[in-house]
């Protein structure tokens, strides 16, 4: 999957963290480091993540167009 | 400009170009829409590449999301040379030519080069922008080299030194005015960053530049020397001295072009070098050079993620307006954040020129305060630092133009506020 918060929108409440703690977590007291490519396995985890902020900073997708990235080498 | 576009072409798949593109299927755009780009790479974000990716901590693909069904034709790898805007048509660098009826400029900026290019070309000395330099960044930090300089008093600078710090790696910033980042941010909170780098032992220059690069018989580089005549020794140097625009290839369209970028009205027009708008060509991200309505019109280039993002969703819908009433205004309050030493730094407006700063929230000794900057009596910008809860309110005060420091009486008004009046407005 491809994920991408919005940070100027977040403001660490930390929501996505308890969803989904193998892919978000928070360095320090708001500093939000998130998987960019976690496993379209975790696809169910990762959308709880994003329902869950209060402030809809997540946005996630299945990458079914990753393989395009090598076709446009 | 009345008919229905059939055909889009965007220039730039980045972040401006994709934001655009999805916006552009959002808005009921069913046509061809083609999404250029140099980069061999599918659209990716940028912010994580001086911070987490360098790290190592989560993967270094920051391929931005792609909804399936955005029905985009890719062209990557290939840069545009040239737009004909009799015929409208991009041309590429492979010598095809997309026809459109719209485009949009979405180019972006690339890392200025070190000016000395004997230099540049040492092996060890590296800019980072693309996810390639990333990678070759991250791959050398990975491989433990004794210290790392880095060159420049921005944003990214301080965030590349500080994932060098959480790896225990040695690091030299060199700065060469007398604060980092007041250019951005203002003297307090430069002074600021300048304290925490330094508590975590990044081993700060300022006032410093550098004389010459040494580099070692097979062209790697082995040290500097700086101007007051210190030797440093590093095998690692990212130079981070701001950005330049990728209008080149503008050259000869007849745009308003220059260092600022391509200039474009309120509307993400692009504007013709006679001032008016190109008929068919817009411009959004980093490369757009805009009015901005909150500092009454004055043109800015704003370098942010958030502005690439409303800018092109702007641009979209002013591509699609049957005319001329129906276009809608880009007057987005510029915003952006940075992560460095644990904090997040957070700032909503323009501080550029503001004459007063307060903190009115939260305390510099706690490290967690929210801070607003003033100009003529009016509150023009806000930073927090780990406070980002309150800067709402602040951006509502901004947009309002209250006085300066706002929001008196409230409830979140503070105790005190120490005022302090800028000797050196911002720039
Ligand atoms: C390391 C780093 C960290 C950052 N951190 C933050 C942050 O924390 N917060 C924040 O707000 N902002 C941050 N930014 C800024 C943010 O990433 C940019 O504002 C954003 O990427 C702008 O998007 P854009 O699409 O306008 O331009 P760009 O991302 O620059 O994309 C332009 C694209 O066009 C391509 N291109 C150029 N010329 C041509 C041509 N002739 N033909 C075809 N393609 C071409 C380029 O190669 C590039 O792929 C950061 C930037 C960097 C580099
Ligand atoms: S839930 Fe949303 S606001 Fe909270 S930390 Fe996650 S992204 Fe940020």
């Amino acid at each position: 999957m491809r994920v991408v918060v919005d940070l100027n929108r977040c403001q660490a409440y930390a929501q996505c963290v308890y969803a989904a703690p193998r892919h978000f977590a928070l360095h320090g007291r708001e500093a939000l480091v998130y998987d960019t490519a976690p496993d379209d396995a975790d696809r169910a985890e990762i959308e709880r993540a994003a329902l869950a902020c209060p402030v809809r900073a997540i946005t996630a997708c299945a990458d079914d167009l990753a393989a395009l990235d090598e076709a446009g080498r | 400009m009345s008919e229905a576009p059939g055909r889009v072409v965007i220039v730039g798949a980045s972040l401006a170009g994709l934001s655009a593109a999805k916006a552009l299927r959002t808005e009921g755009f069913s046509g061809s829409l083609v999404l250029a780009g140099d980069e061999p790479h599918l659209p990716y974000d940028r912010p994580p590449l001086s911070k987490q990716a360098l790290r190592g901590l989560t993967s270094a693909d920051t391929t931005l999301p792609q909804p399936a069904d955005l029905d985009l034709e890719f062209r990557l790898g290939v840069p545009a040379t040239g737009l004909d805007r009799a015929e409208r048509t991009v041309i590429l660098a492979d010598g095809s030519r997309l026809a459109f009826d719209r485009c949009l400029v979405a180019t972006g900026a690339r890392a200025r080069p070190w000016p000395n290019s004997a230099e540049a070309a040492l092996d060890g000395v590296f800019t980072l922008r693309t996810r390639d330099d990333a990678e070759r960044i991250a791959a050398r930090l990975r491989d433990r080299p004794g210290r790392v300089v880095l060159v420049g008093g921005g944003f990214i600078s301080f965030e590349v030194a500080s994932v060098c710090r959480e790896m225990d790696i040695p690091v030299t910033v060199l700065v060469r005015d007398s604060l980092p980042l007041a250019g951005a941010v203002g003297a307090p909170l430069g002074s600021f960053v300048a304290e925490v780098a330094r508590g975590a032992g990044v081993d700060l220059r300022l006032d410093a530049a550098i004389a010459r690069m040494q580099g070692d018989a097979r062209g790697r580089l082995a040290g500097l020397v700086l101007e007051d005549g210190d030797r440093i020794e590093t095998a690692c140097l990212v130079v981070a001295i701001g950005a330049e625009r990728n209008t080149a290839w503008l050259d000869g369209a007849g745009l308003a072009t220059d260092r600022n970028g391509l200039r474009c009205d309120r509307f993400c027009r692009a504007l013709g070098a006679d001032g008016t708008p190109a008929d068919g060509i817009f411009a959004a991200g980093d490369v757009a050079h805009w009015p901005n309505p909150h500092d009454g019109g004055a043109l800015v280039a704003v370098e942010h993620w958030g502005n690439a993002v409303a800018q092109a969703r702007t641009a979209a819908r002013n591509m699609l307006a049957g005319d001329a009433a129906a276009l809608v205004p880009h007057d987005h309050l510029p915003d952006f954040w940075s992560q460095q030493f644990g904090l997040t730094i957070k700032l909503v407006g323009l501080a550029a020129g503001s004459d007063a700063f307060a903190v009115v929230r939260g305390s510099m000794e706690e490290r967690r305060f929210l801070a607003v900057f003033g100009k003529a009596g009016r509150t023009v910008a806000s930073a927090s630092v780990d406070s980002a809860r309150w800067l709402p309110a602040y951006r509502a005060a901004i947009l309002e133009g209250a006085p300066f420091p706002p929001l008196p009486g409230g409830v979140d008004a503070p105790a005190r506020v120490a005022m302090q009046s800028l000797e050196e407005p911002t720039r």
